[in-house]
Order: C-alpha cells, then sequence, then structure tokens
C-alpha cells in the first residue's frame, strides 16, 4: 500500500517536473545554466536508480557504475557515429544507440557479474573498483576511424590513418570529439520514467521478492531454493544495462566526451545520490540527484569555496541523517501524521 | 635497465604502498570502514614536512616527527568529529562521510597552499650503493628498510602488548570487547592515530621519491594501497606489506615490459584474478558465514 | 542519553566551523582580490561584459587559476587607463567538459558579451558549438586542440568561424618541434619521445610530431607514455636509456617534466632534452633543483625571464599581484585581453551593443589586425582561428632563459 504511494509520488514528481521545465524551456523562461543541466541529471537519475537496484534492493557495494557508463557512452556515440550517413532521423539514432549502449554494458554486466557475484562485501566492492578502473583504461587506449573504405580499429598505439573525409569515432586518451548533439530532455525523461518502472515492477514481482529475500540473508534464501548468485545477477545487469543507457544519453548530449570522465570518482557521486536518497527508495534517490547535482552550480556565488562547501554539506548531511535526535523526530513525525490519517479516516 | 633494477624500484613502490595500506588495514580491521581520506592525510603530511624542511628548515627526523604528529591529530580528529558520530550507522554511510572528508581535506588545501606543484626537498643524502654494476640509491634502501621496520614493530605491537590484545579483541568482536572492560572507542581512535602516523612517514617516503607536492597527491596513492590492502587481505597486517610489495612490483615491470598504458589495468586485472582464486586475499582470513 | 546526543550535535557543528575556519585562513591567505569568481573591474553600467572559465579547483586548477588572475589584472589595467570599461567574470569548469556547459549556462545568463572561452582543450570542445549556435566571440587563451576551433578536427575543416586562439595549436607545435630537430642535427640524432597518453595537449602534439618526424626523415630510436596518475618515472627514463637516445622530446608540463629530470638525475643519464611551451614554468616550481633543469631546451612563444620592457613589467605587477611568477598560461591569457581591448577599439565596439552584432565586428579585426604582445610580435589570425606567430627556441643556462638563434 505504502510502497504504492511512494511510486505514485516518484512518477508525479518526474512528470510534473518534466512539464513545467518544459513550458519553461519552451517559453525562453528557463536560465542557460537550468537547461543545460536537465539532460545530466536525467542520465544520473538513471544511473542512480540501477545502482540503487545493485546495491539497496540487491545490497551488493558497487564501486564501478561509471564504468558502464562509459561502455554505454562510447559505444552510443560510435553508434550514432556510424549510423550518421545512414539514418538522417535523430531521434531514431539516440533510441538505437541508448539500445545499443544497453546491451553492450548489459552483456559487460554479465561478462564481470559470472566470476565476481560470488564474492560478497567489500571484496565485491574493490572488484567493482577494479573493473571501472580497468574499462577507463581500456577505453583511453583505443582508436576507431570510419572513412569511407569503412572502419578502422587499433589498441594502445594510434595506427588509424583515414582518408580524407574520415571520421575518428574514438581517439584514445581525446575519447570522442565533434559528436553530434542529439540527446534529448525529453529522451532523458522517458529513459527515467522507463528505469523507474522496470524497478518497481521488478520489486513487486517474484525475482524482485528473490532478490530481496538473498540480500537479507544469502545462506536462509539458498536454503529454500533461490538461486542466490542467479538473483544477485539479474540485479547487477539491469543496473549495468541502466547505466549504459544513461551513458549513451550522456555522450550524445556533449559535443566531446573524454574516458578519464568516468573515474572513480563519478562511480562514486552517483553512490552517495544513492545513499543520501535512502537504500532502497527511488524517489529518495531522484530527489537527492537533483539536489546535489544542482547544488555545486548553486553554489558558483562561493566562488574558490564552492567545493569545499559543498564537501562540508555532504559530510554535515551524512552525520545529520544519521543523528539519533533527528531520527527520532521524523519518526515521531511520521507517528503524527499517521495518527491525523487514522484519525480522519473514522469520521 | 636490467631485471634488477626494475625490481628493486618496484620493491620501493612497493614498500611505499605497503606503508600506506598498513594504515588502511588496520582501521578496517577495528573500525570495520574504508577510510577513503587516508590518501589525503598523506598528502596534509607531505605539505606538512614540505613546509618544515623548507621554511622552516629542520632537518629529516624533526621534520618528519613534525609530519606525524600533525597527521596523528588530523586523523583523531577526523574520527571523532566526523566518523564517531556514525558508530551505529550503516558501513555505506560512513563511506561517503570518508568522500566528503577526503573532498574537504582536497579543497581545503587547495585554499591554504594552491594547487601549484612544490618539490620535494631531498631530505635524504643523494648516494647510491654499487653491486655489481647495479646502483641502489640511499632512498630506496631506507624506504624498504622503514617498510619492514613498521611492519615488524606493528607485529610485535599488535601480538605482544595488552593494548594490542585489546585492539584484536575489537578486531574480533566490538561488543564482547567492550563487556570485558575494553574502553572500545579509545582503541579505535589508537588505531586512527597510528594509521595516520603511518602515514605521515609513508608521505616523506612517497614524496623523497616521486617528489611533487599538490593538494591531489594522495588520490592515486590511497587507491593503489587500498587495493594493496585488499590483494593481501584486508584487516591482516603481514597481508597488507605482501600485498604493497607485489602490488608496486607488477605495476613496475607490467610498465617495463608490457605497456605503460596498461600498467594500471594489469594492476588491476591481477587484483580480480587473485581474489577470484582467493576471494579473502592472499592472506586475510575465511569468514564463515552463520545464519 | 541526553548528553550524547548534545556531543553529537557538537560534533557536527564542529566539523563545519573547524572546515569553514580553514578556509577562512585560505582566503586570507591566497591573497587574491576581492572580486573571486564574480565580476571583476569597473562597476560602471557601460561596461563589456568578458566571459570565462576554467578550472579553478580540482586537479588542473593552476592553469584556470593563472589565466583567471591575468585576465583580471589585465582588466583591471585597460579600465584604469579610462576608454573602454570591462567587466570579466570567470567561472569553474574543474576542467570536466559537462561542468563547462553549467558555466558557460551561467556567464550567458549573466550577459556575456565577448568571452575568453575555456582554459582547457576538452571543455573547449563541448562548449564551441555553443558559442556557434549564440554567435558570441570567444578568444582562447589556451585551449590548444584543433577540436577546439574546428567542428572537424580529424581534416581541419569546417572552423567554427567565431572562435580563435592565442596559443598556438597542438599539432603547430609538434610540426615546429620536428621541424627544429631536422635543422639542428647536434641536439641529437636518436629521438626518443616520452608523453602523455591520457592528455589531450600531450597527445595532440606526439602525434603531428611522428608524422612530422617521418617525413623529416628524423630517427625516433622509441617511446614511452605516462598518465596522471602516474607517479614512477623510472620505466619511462629507463626505457629511454636503454633506447640510446641522444635526444628526448617532451611534449609535456612541466610538473612531470621536473619528475622526469630527477629520475634521469638519479640514473646518471644525461640526453640532450626539449620541451613546448608546456615546459615554461619549470624554473618557478617551488622547491625544484633547477640545475637538473640545465640546458633543456624550449621552443615557447613566452619567457617569464625574457628582458623586453612589456614582460618585465608583466611579471613585476603578477607577481606583485598575486605573489607567484606567471607562466605561460597568465600570459596568453593576458594578451587575450589586451588584444581583445584593441579589436574593441578599432572596430568601435561599445557596451550596449548585442553580442552577435559584437562577434560579427571582432571576427572582422581579428582577421586583419595585427597584434603585439606578451607570447608575440605581429601575430595575427587566419579566418578559421588558429594563430600565426613564431615561437622562439631557449635554452636553460645559470637557471635563466637564454635566447638560441634559429
Amino acid at each position: 500500500m505504502n510502497n504504492k504511494r511512494s511510486q505514485i509520488v516518484s512518477f508525479s514528481i518526474i512528470i510534473i517536473l518534466y512539464a513545467v521545465l518544459e513550458i519553461l524551456l519552451k517559453t525562453g523562461n528557463l536560465s542557460s545554466l537550468f537547461s543545460s543541466l536537465l539532460i545530466p541529471v536525467c542520465c544520473y537519475m538513471a544511473a542512480a536508480i540501477g545502482l540503487n537496484l545493485n546495491v539497496g534492493i540487491s545490497g551488493e557495494l558497487n564501486l564501478g557504475q561509471a564504468g558502464f557508463m562509459s561502455i554505454g557512452a562510447f559505444t552510443g556515440i560510435c553508434v550514432s557515429g556510424m549510423l550518421s550517413g545512414v539514418i538522417s532521423n535523430g531521434v531514431i539514432r539516440l533510441v538505437t544507440a541508448m539500445i545499443v549502449g544497453m546491451i553492450l554494458a548489459g552483456v559487460f554486466g554479465i561478462l564481470i557479474g559470472i566470476p565476481t557475484l560470488k564474492l560478497s562485501g567489500d571484496y565485491l566492492a574493490i572488484v567493482t573498483l577494479a573493473f571501472g578502473e580497468i574499462i577507463k583504461s581500456l577505453v583511453t587506449n583505443l582508436y576507431l576511424g570510419m572513412d569511407s573504405r569503412g572502419l578502422h580499429f587499433s589498441f594502445v598505439q594510434n595506427k588509424v590513418s583515414l582518408e580524407p573525409g574520415g571520421k575518428m569515432l574514438l581517439n584514445g586518451a581525446m575519447g570522442a570529439t565533434g559528436t553530434e548533439r542529439i540527446a534529448s530532455f525529453t529522451a532523458g525523461v522517458i529513459l527515467v520514467l522507463i528505469c523507474l518502472a522496470f524497478v518497481y515492477n521488478l520489486m513487486d514481482s517474484g525475482s524482485g521478492r528473490a532478490i530481496m529475500a538473498a540480500r537479507d540473508n544469502r545462506i536462509a534464501a539458498s536454503s529454500i531454493g533461490i538461486d542466490v548468485t542467479r538473483t544477485k545477477m539479474l540485479a547487477f545487469v539491469v543496473s549495468a544495462g541502466m547505466a549504459g543507457a544513461a551513458g549513451a544519453l550522456y555522450g550524445l548530449s556533449f559535443s566531446t566526451l573524454e574516458p578519464r570522465k568516468f573515474d572513480f570518482n563519478l562511480s562514486i557521486m552517483i553512490l552517495v545520490y544513492v545513499v543520501l536518497g535512502g537504500l532502497g527508495n527511488m524517489t529518495g534517490t531522484l530527489i537527492a540527484t537533483m539536489l546535489l547535482v544542482t547544488l555545486p552550480q548553486m553554489l558558483r556565488g562561493l566562488s574558490d569555496f564552492r567545493m569545499l562547501i559543498y564537501a562540508i554539506v555532504l559530510i554535515a548531511m551524512m552525520l545529520i541523517t544519521n543523528n539519533e535526535k533527528v531520527k527520532i523526530f521524523i519518526e515521531k513525525m511520521r507517528l503524527r501524521r499517521k495518527e491525523k490519517g487514522a484519525g480522519n479516516g473514522e469520521n | 635497465m636490467s631485471f634488477l633494477s626494475y625490481l628493486i624500484n618496484g620493491l620501493r613502490l612497493g614498500s611505499v604502498y605497503a606503508i600506506i595500506a598498513l594504515g588502511y588495514t588496520m582501521v578496517y580491521g577495528i573500525a570495520k570502514m574504508l577510510n577513503f581520506a587516508h590518501g589525503d592525510v598523506i598528502m596534509v603530511g607531505a605539505y606538512t614536512a614540505f613546509f618544515a624542511a623548507t621554511a622552516a628548515g629542520l632537518p629529516l627526523i624533526p621534520a618528519v616527527l613534525l609530519a606525524m604528529a600533525v597527521c596523528t591529530v588530523l586523523g583523531v580528529a577526523i574520527e571523532r568529529f566526523a566518523y564517531k558520530p556514525l558508530r551505529s550507522a550503516t558501513s555505506l554511510s560512513v563511506l561517503i562521510t570518508a568522500i566528503g572528508v577526503s573532498y574537504l581535506l582536497q579543497n581545503a588545501a587547495q585554499l591554504l597552499w594552491t594547487s601549484n606543484p612544490r618539490i620535494f626537498p631531498s631530505l635524504f643524502s643523494n648516494g647510491a650503493f654499487e653491486l655489481g654494476g647495479l646502483s641502489i640509491s640511499y632512498v630506496t634502501v631506507i624506504t624498504i628498510v622503514t617498510c619492514i621496520v613498521i611492519m615488524v614493530c606493528l607485529m610485535l605491537f599488535v601480538n605482544k602488548t595488552r593494548t594490542g590484545s585489546a585492539m584484536r579483541a575489537c578486531a574480533e568482536d566490538q561488543g564482547a570487547a567492550a563487556l570485558m572492560g575494553i574502553n572500545v572507542n579509545r582503541i579505535i581512535s589508537l588505531t586512527f592515530a597510528i594509521g595516520s602516523g603511518l602515514a605521515a612517514i609513508a608521505s616523506v617516503l612517497l614524496c623523497s621519491t616521486y617528489p611533487t607536492v599538490t593538494p591531489t597527491l594522495g588520490a592515486m596513492p590511497g587507491i593503489k594501497a587500498f587495493t594493496a590492502a585488499v590483494f593481501g587481505g584486508i584487516g591482516s597486517i603481514p597481508g597488507a606489506f605482501l600485498g604493497g610489495l607485489l602490488l608496486g612490483i607488477i605495476e613496475i615491470l607490467a610498465g617495463a615490459y608490457i605497456s605503460t598504458q596498461l600498467s594500471d589495468a594489469i594492476v588491476f586485472a591481477v587484483l580480480i584474478i587473485v581474489l577470484l582464486i582467493r576471494p579473502s586475499g592472499l592472506l586475510g582470513k575465511k569468514v564463515r558465514e552463520k545464519v | 542519553m541526553k548528553k550524547k546526543i548534545m556531543t553529537k550535535v557538537i560534533a557536527a557543528a564542529m566539523t563545519g566551523a573547524m572546515a569553514l575556519s580553514l578556509a577562512a585562513c585560505g582566503g586570507a591567505s591566497s591573497g587574491s582580490s576581492a572580486s573571486q569568481g564574480g565580476a571583476a573591474g569597473s562597476a560602471s553600467g557601460a561596461a563589456i561584459k568578458i566571459g570565462g572559465s576554467g578550472p579553478l579547483t580540482g586537479a588542473a586548477a593552476i592553469y584556470g587559476t593563472a589565466v583567471k588572475n591575468a585576465a583580471e589584472m589585465a582588466v583591471e589595467e585597460i579600465n584604469a587607463k579610462g576608454g573602454t570599461q570591462y567587466e570579466l567574470n570567470f567561472q569553474d569548469d574543474a576542467h570536466d567538459a559537462e561542468q563547462a556547459t553549467n558555466a558557460y549556462g551561467v556567464l550567458k545568463d549573466w550577459g556575456m558579451q565577448v568571452s575568453l572561452a575555456t582554459v582547457t582543450s576538452a571543455p573547449m570542445a563541448a562548449v564551441a558549438p555553443m558559442y556557434k549556435d549564440d554567435h558570441i566571440f570567444g578568444l582562447t587563451p589556451s585551449a590548444s586542440s584543433l577540436a577546439a576551433i574546428y567542428e572537424d578536427p580529424d581534416n581541419e575543416t569546417n572552423p567554427y568561424g567565431d572562435l580563435f586562439q592565442v596559443c598556438f595549436t597542438d599539432p603547430n607545435q609538434g610540426k615546429a618541434s620536428a621541424d627544429y630537430f631536422k635543422s639542428h642535427p647536434d641536439l641529437g640524432t636518436k629521438i626518443f619521445v616520452i608523453y602523455n597518453n591520457e592528455d589531450n595537449y600531450s597527445t595532440g602534439v606526439y602525434k603531428k610530431f611522428i608524422d612530422q618526424a617521418k617525413a623529416n626523415g628524423l630517427d625516433v630510436v622509441g617511446e614511452a607514455t605516462f598518465m596522471n596518475s602516474t607517479v614512477d618515472f623510472s620505466v619511462q627514463v629507463g626505457a629511454a636509456k636503454d633506447s640510446g637516445a641522444d635526444l628526448v622530446f617532451l611534449p609535456i608540463y612541466y610538473t612531470p617534466a621536473s619528475q622526469i629530470f630527477i629520475a634521469a638525475d638519479s640514473m646518471g643519464y644525461k640526453p640532450s632534452w626539449f620541451g613546448i611551451d608546456g615546459m615554461d614554468g619549470i624554473l618557478t616550481v617551488e622547491g625544484f633543483d633547477t640545475k637538473l633543469a640545465e640546458g633543456v631546451y624550449l621552443l615557447t612563444p613566452f619567457s617569464a625571464d625574457a628582458t623586453d620592457d612589456l614582460t618585465k613589467k608583466f611579471v613585476e605587477n603578477y607577481k606583485a599581484k598575486y605573489g607567484e611568477i606567471p607562466n605561460q598560461f597568465a600570459a596568453d591569457s593576458y594578451d587575450a585581453v589586451y588584444a581583445i581591448a584593441k579589436a574593441v577599439d578599432a572596430a568601435g565596439v561599445t557596451a550596449d551593443m548585442s553580442a552577435s552584432d559584437i562577434c560579427d565586428k571582432m571576427v572582422s579585426q581579428f582577421t586583419s589586425m595585427s597584434f603585439d604582445g606578451l607570447t608575440g610580435k605581429s601575430v595575427t589570425w587566419s579566418a578559421s582561428g588558429e594563430v600565426s606567430k613564431t615561437p622562439a627556441a631557449v635554452v636553460i643556462e645559470n637557471g635563466t632563459y637564454v635566447g638560441v638563434e634559429n
């Protein structure tokens, strides 16, 4: 019951916000700063929803979400670049790029998940961290060019030489440049809605309950016949796929993207959105993402002190949300509201 | 350069990783938290030693002692103000707080000392031992010896003293340790003090060989040392030592013989393979799960 | 129980207070002007609004800070002369493409009329199409990649048209270096290259250098790469030593270069070292033993030790204002502001014109004018935005730069 209500709340937040922002945007009343934040926020939301499924619902600490975003982003950019001569419609290309990015990130999720999901806790965390770093390192060494003769690929050493008119899709450390910006805010919102709907449906399904049971007690869950590794894998791969789609959208919203963008710090930032929003709480994740992406922009007036204050706010938020007194206060408020609601119902 | 000289460079880098990893592993063993701010404590240690040696003109030993004092106070203060209020919170909340502290230290350092790089003065004499065509600098020898001495002292401390047994008790079961009359908070503070003091020594050794001091100096050695601690089995002191050394050697040899571009990727790939074969690291204890 | 909660509240408050006090000290000691990040310069309404962004936080902050400082200084100097007044708004982009687009949004909301664009290359490539869409004139002091000014950097075609560079493009420096090696075989004939393969600037120079070296018939005996995270340079220097190279080309910034010199010194390896403009600053690194850089060649358009009046005055004022010696980035930024001012005066641009009108006037000025600045005399620009000036080779002798006859 409560669950249903929170689902409705999160869907309505997104839809209402979208309507308001879209109207402002179309009428030219949205500041340039805010319009530059729209698509990235959607990408981070989608990646964070996926990570929350992985960390909050499946209970596995994943420090490599940025790695999956990276796979999705660079795949998406390549797909869009390759199709640019074939399909002129940006929307179709964007959707194709996002789907391919999602699938490839999901495949990597399976490849990484098979050996590693046997590990647990902090050991799994370090393995995902290591994979994130490896992916960054590999992408930094990839060279992919396209010209009239077809695709040219090289690794570590850039041996790609193109005919005039050719285009480097991936250029090692420089990543992708000259990307056509086909991403749109609407596509971002649709992505977030799909991710939300998927996660909520999963949570209500038998697989979802199996995931949660495996989180709460691995041994007990397997003793009642739940294949723990398989359920964990499901959450891990779905999470990777969402990050992949988000990454593709992200990559196609900027004219340039460097592999170093998707580093350990980005994985941690997405984790911060999840933890601050509340483990397993999707509405919380959405709100935390919006707040934390916007906060450093709002602090621009502080100039040099901006990131310092951001760090302090981060620490203070963790201390306050975990403070006993605050917890008791919130609990009291909740009880009072419940009592009131019950009273109203009777009258 | 010969294989041996690469190996020695690897040992030197590995020794620095090992000392940092010891700090990680002790804190993890006792407080069960990943202290991602540890790398930034190293940075503060490096700046302290830098200013002690250049502005105040102190010689090596007093400079190191001053850096140790500053780092110890900083480590204990961080624990007291940022981590202690979260003793009952989830480990993820503590992890995020640690990240916050890391950002805080980096940005404070940038404001205090600007982001201009400074070159750490050479506090050790510049000579080298000559062994049959192989030249080993004094810094290298001092780094490796210091690392071994620290590891042995820590082992003795943890295994032979009363406080050491109290630490082991806390690592085993904090609740039971408290019931036995051990002041758990004091032990955790002490662990942070030791870990941060080690970070100061590591900072001087790190900067003596790789002498650029910047506000982000601690980030990458921090992650590498964390990897080393997991590699060896997090929570295990000899594990951190072994993990650090191996990581340093793999990094240098992979760079020398395979590819400098891929050396980081190779280090992390080896880590993953080791964890797949030994899920609790090289020397980690296997914890049996109970229902 | 109550006491415990109080302690926690106090603990939280103390964390904040401690951090704030730290921050406060920082503000006082950094000694920068009171107008941090905000608008600097004239407060009167009729000032032309100059925007710009660069890394003021994070690992690349040194470059952004240098540009911001020098630009602020230039604006103050120009405003003090009377005449057309300027207002500068310099935003932080943390050397990140996404944040650069946010910074661009902030600047646009503020009403930027001309711009210093961005300091670093990747953020520049991200905002370049936005400058084109909004038709705002941008003169980047230091974003040197081709993607900063070309929509199609692979073929060097489709220039954005309203974006110009004060610095050389990366390939330009690679080519100039390879040509210099060909005409100066006395430097060394067996060439080794060490570069940062995670860095736009470094890889950009390297790639063109290798192509040109092949064309010039130079003997490149090997190459080694490092990454932003690299702390140990013994492998790279060891590889150079083993290859028997007598000339090592370092298309990198001076911070890793200083580490390479130290590593080479400890190995007793003494080839000729050759750097480009990123090497400038090596002599001002606090604590660096400049003896190690003795004999290093640099191909750079600016050196802080130059003896002409303009440079001397600039270095003196910068030192007095910010307490440090200006580097290449600061010089490029100072030139950028003065070049904008020159074009504004020549074209009769006033503060009440729209950014788009100003852009047209500025482009026609820049493609026709010749500018004398810190980083070059009679500097001109092509229609695609590339600068044309002569880099001078200097060699470090007795801890200062000494000009080399070309």
